[in-house]
């Protein structure tokens, strides 16, 4: 991307689908992420996250970091950075990965789009090209950033199919969840995957910047006959929750970012422990993952649900049994689809163990007068949501 | 008649500091100033008509907010704007800004470098770490470390903490740290030369040192571990200029009932017996005390204004020895208007900030080349600001001041310092902005030039050196001024020290006076009136 020399007047960029959001935007509630502007909601909460649970959503995906790496020795350079295994990685197949510094500490998350034979996507939540060509050296790799170059939508909901279908994009009843196709809308092509933050059934689509309104506009002409709503980060991080997906930079620090020593934290530390092939040969962080495997758990980030129906923020959790303070939670939410508050807590164990009994001090607001009250909280160990619907192929059709 | 529990020498930020602390726990405080003016390297004044210059400080952010707080700064009259951004003007006509809005810092970072604008991140998280570190002991007495006092151990152990509360590798990054050059230490971040010789700059400030000497990246902390309302790294404007902060320690300080005397130089600290008894000022005037506090540097409290027999011949050897060299200048402007820099596009709000013309690494270290030969940069790095732009106090209506400090200045050029080569040096600084902007010199009312001489004979700094003294590791911390002197007592029993010359040095920080103060109240058994740290947490 050539910058401007005038890009100092906005602080916000605009996305390749700004205009489309901004005209839809009832609330004009925008915020910055990955520096463009971004909207927190655009309508009601509840009617977006009904898009998102009951009919189809649409969100912004572009200011999602996206890095192209290809060249001969790209895989070894991937299965070297991230801490899976990605020998089953295939073209056409997506991967959730994680990676880490040589402590073993995570430095983001992201998803895997081996788009063909060396050539892969790399989508993360942080910057992380410095990390990356830092970690090339000694490789014949070639990494870009294609942050702006690619447009990126995500369309979730239970009717995501029926409404790409319509919308004249070909040859999704087949395509399996982390899959990927390349693919045509009205005359554009466009790379479409199954996969998703959501929990629900969905796909992203990638497209050129120069196609993204006709994209956009193609969608909405479906909503005559399929509701289909446009969503923001408010909405989006209800349904990431319910779905059990972590946010790097959010429920834990980034490595590279952390300032105080013990505050950032492992791929097992946030239960992503299941990412993590020790066997698959040296990756980044092995050694230090393999200590820290034998040594008793020192403490997770842990799915919990929290009694009662006061609205969760940040809380402070106390092992009832020592009535000690042993973690904080870090994201929560009200889930509307299971009547319960869901939230992601960082817990300390006690002697490699989760403490059985945890409580929750929850504190707040009621006519802007503070209470506080004690809840239980019950570990789940499984995402709170995932219907089936979800990774039903093909997808039902509305 | 003359009775006073304390005298100060010197009406430095410093000394004002240190008096207002004694003077509030209810002593009988003097200053002595020896010029007509207050305020020592942190003073403004109006040479010009119609133009205040901060004559030589000019921007404010050690200073600690505790004192801040402790002296009721704000009611005496103190603001500090955030100063929002700093830049560099290319030879090829382009500039890089670094701004304070997160998202215009990193896409301008990225317009030069896409890699380095990541780096970025990794960058102010290790400086932030460091910054923390060293900013939990600005405010505390540098421990002894052969002492076996319970005290100097509980220092000791509380700084041995502080370290450990950092991970192995983070303890061998912060040593290599102390003893990298700021180039080295740069380069493990960024690639791009503009962007590298930008975040340098800081580095030589001050330093007889340049951008490759082992010890420059240590600078670059001092440089970043202020703040402005816990921003750390931000620098921020004194209205009114630097004189302000002096102006408002002297307004505290005189609330509580202290007393100040300028024009009122001190020819010598008066001793009997290995105590002090006064001061005798130049005039030959007497004033007797138990307790003198000297603000000025190491070099000129033990070399000039102490008699040597009345110290250890260890100190004289050390204060002889002392690292102390000029290597600054200043220059003050007063402009008929605002000049243009075609090189920034309209609107552009990169002339509120810093602005600098050196846009190499090799630039900056032949800047260098020129002050070891003794003689000034040819092509100097500049730190220039024009504060009339959010500050009308200082300039008329329509019309800007503009401060540029200059690195490197040399001490003694060849033949020594004359007004015409003071004039030169001068006029070396005003072609350079002359460069970038074609109507800045038909813009210049008056200049005020400043070489290491004029700061030597005006503000009393030995050399013009503007710390106090290097602030490399060797006179930092429980080395600083010397070893076994750092806890602000001198050789002689009720001699104390509190200027830039000792713990934690030099900039307008306050920090010096105020410790100061508190071992002079513990040793006279007096309530401790100077703040506590806030905690960085
Ligand atoms: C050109 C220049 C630019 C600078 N820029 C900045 C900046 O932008 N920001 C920043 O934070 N720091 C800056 N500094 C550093 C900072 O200004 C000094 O470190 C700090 O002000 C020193 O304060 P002090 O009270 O310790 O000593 P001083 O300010 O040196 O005070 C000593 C005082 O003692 C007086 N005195 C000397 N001899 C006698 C005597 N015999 N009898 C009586 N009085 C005497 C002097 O006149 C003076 O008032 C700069 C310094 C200079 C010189």
């Amino acid at each position: 991307m050539t910058i401007n020399k005038e890009h100092f007047r906005r602080a916000l960029q605009h996305s390749p689908f700004h205009s489309r959001l901004a005209a839809l935007s009832l609330t004009e509630e925008w915020t910055g992420w990955n520096g463009y502007k971004a909207a927190r909601t655009l309508d009601k909460l509840s009617t977006e996250y009904f898009a998102v649970r009951s009919s189809c959503s649409v969100m912004d995906l572009t200011p999602m970091e996206k890095y192209r790496i290809s060249g001969k020795d790209a895989f070894r350079f991937l299965d070297r950075l991230v801490t899976r295994d990605l020998s089953k990685l295939k073209p056409g197949m997506v991967t959730y990965v994680v990676w880490c510094n040589d402590d073993g500490k995570l430095i983001d998350d992201g998803t895997l789009f081996q788009l063909d034979e060396d050539q892969y996507r790399l989508c993360s939540q942080h910057h992380q090209l410095d990390w990356l060509l830092i970690s090339s050296i000694g490789f014949d790799v070639n990494i870009e950033v294609e942050t702006h170059e690619v447009a990126a939508l995500a369309v979730q909901g239970p009717t995501a199919y029926s409404i790409l279908t319509e919308a004249g994009i070909d040859g999704l009843a087949d395509l399996k969840p982390f899959g990927i196709a390349q693919l045509q809308c009205n005359g554009f092509p466009l790379v479409v995957s199954r996969t998703g933050y959501t929990g629900d059934l969905g796909y992203e689509l990638w497209v050129d910047p120069k196609h993204a309104e006709s994209l956009w506009d193609a969608l909405f002409a479906i909503k005559p006959r399929l509701d289909i709503h446009p969503i923001g980060l408010s909405t989006l991080e209800m349904v990431r929750i319910e779905a059990g997906f972590i946010m790097p930079g959010f429920d834990f620090n980034t490595a590279e970012s952390t300032i105080r020593a013990d505050y950032d934290r492992s791929p097992y530390e946030v239960g992503l422990g299941w990412l993590v092939n020790l066997d698959k040969g040296h990756f980044t962080g092995r050694q230090a993952l393999l200590a820290e495997k034998a040594r008793p758990v020192k403490r997770r980030l842990t799915k919990i649900y929290v009694d009662g129906n006061k609205p969760v923020r940040e809380a402070f959790i106390f092992d009832a049994k020592h009535g000690k303070q042993i973690g904080e939670i870090k994201c929560a939410t009200w889930s509307p689809i299971l009547k319960a508050n869901l939230a992601i807590a960082d817990i300390e164990f006690v002697n490699g163990k989760l403490p059985p009994q945890l409580w929750a001090r929850v504190d707040y607001q009621r006519e802007l007068k503070w209470l506080s009250i004690w809840a239980e909280c019950r570990v789940s160990d499984k995402p709170f949501y995932t219907p089936e619907h979800r990774s039903a192929t093909p997808p039902a059709n509305f | 008649m003359n009775n006073y529990d304390a005298i100060v020498i010197g009406a430095g930020h410093n000394g004002l500091t240190n008096a207002a602390f004694l003077a509030k726990a209810g002593l009988r405080v003097l200053v002595l100033e020896r010029n007509p003016y207050i305020g020592g390297a942190s003073t403004s004044r109006e040479l010009h008509k119609g133009w205040k210059y901060s004559n030589a400080s000019y921007v404010c952010s050690l200073f600690r907010p505790e004192i801040y707080n402790a002296l009721d700064l704000g009611r005496h009259g103190l603001r500090v704007i955030p100063v929002n951004s700093s830049m560099t003007f290319k030879q090829d006509g382009d500039y890089f800004g670094s701004y304070t809005q997160p998202n215009i810092r990193r896409r301008e970072i990225m317009r030069h470098s896409p890699r380095d604008a990541d780096a970025v991140v990794r960058f102010d998280a290790d400086v932030l770490r460091w910054c923390k570190l060293v900013r939990g002991f600005l405010l505390r007495t540098p421990p002894n470390p052969g002492s076996l006092k319970p005290r100097d151990i509980f220092e000791l152990a509380y700084l041995m903490k502080k370290f450990y509360e950092l991970t192995e590798a983070q303890i061998y990054e912060f040593i290599r740290f102390f003893t990298m050059s700021i180039a080295e230490y740069l380069e493990n971040y960024f690639e791009n030369e503009t962007v590298l010789t930008h975040y340098s700059g800081g580095s030589i400030i001050g330093t007889g040192l340049g951008v490759y000497s082992p010890g420059t990246a240590y600078v670059l902390l001092h440089h970043a571990m202020g703040d402005v309302d816990g921003n750390v790294g931000a620098w921020g404007f004194a209205r009114g200029g630097m004189g302000s902060v002096a102006k408002a320690l002297a307004g505290a300080f005189q609330s509580y009932g202290g007393e100040i005397r300028s024009d009122a130089e001190v020819a010598k600290i008066t001793v009997a017996g290995n105590k002090v008894t006064g001061v005798e000022l130049a005039s030959g005037e007497k004033i007797a005390a138990k307790v003198v506090v000297s603000n000025l540097d190491a070099k000129r409290t033990f070399l000039q204004i102490m008699d040597e027999a009345d110290l250890p011949p260890k100190v004289v050897q050390r204060a002889r020895n002392f690292k102390i060299r000029g290597s600054s200048g200043k220059v003050n402007i007063a402009l008929d208007g605002m000049p243009t820099f075609p090189a920034l596009p309209e609107g552009s709000t990169l002339t509120q900030g810093h602005m600098h013309f050196t846009d190499t690494l090799k630039r900056l270290e032949l800047a260098y080349d020129d002050w070891k030969e003794d003689r000034w940069s040819a092509d100097p790095y500049c730190d220039m600001l024009i504060p009339s732009q959010y500050d009308p106090s200082m300039a008329p209506q329509g019309k800007h001041m503009m401060t540029v400090f200059v690195q490197y200045c040399p001490v003694n050029p060849d033949g020594g310092w004359t007004d015409e080569k003071r004039d030169q040096f001068g006029q070396t600084v005003i072609d350079q902005i002359g460069d970038y902007s074609p109507d800045f010199k038909d813009l210049v009312l008056h200049a005020e030039i400043r070489t290491p001489r004029e700061l030597e004979n005006e503000i009393g700094l030995t050399e013009g050196n503007i710390f106090q003294g290097e602030l490399t590791f060797d006179q930092l911390a429980f080395n600083r001024p010397f070893p076994g002197y750092a806890q602000y007592r001198g050789p002689v029993k009720g001699m104390y020290m509190s200027g830039s010359s000792t713990h934690p040095g030099g900039g307008v920080m306050g920090a010096p006076g105020a410790n100061s103060a508190r071992e002079i109240l513990k040793d006279l058994r007096k309530p401790d009136t100077t703040p506590e740290a806030y905690s960085d947490d």
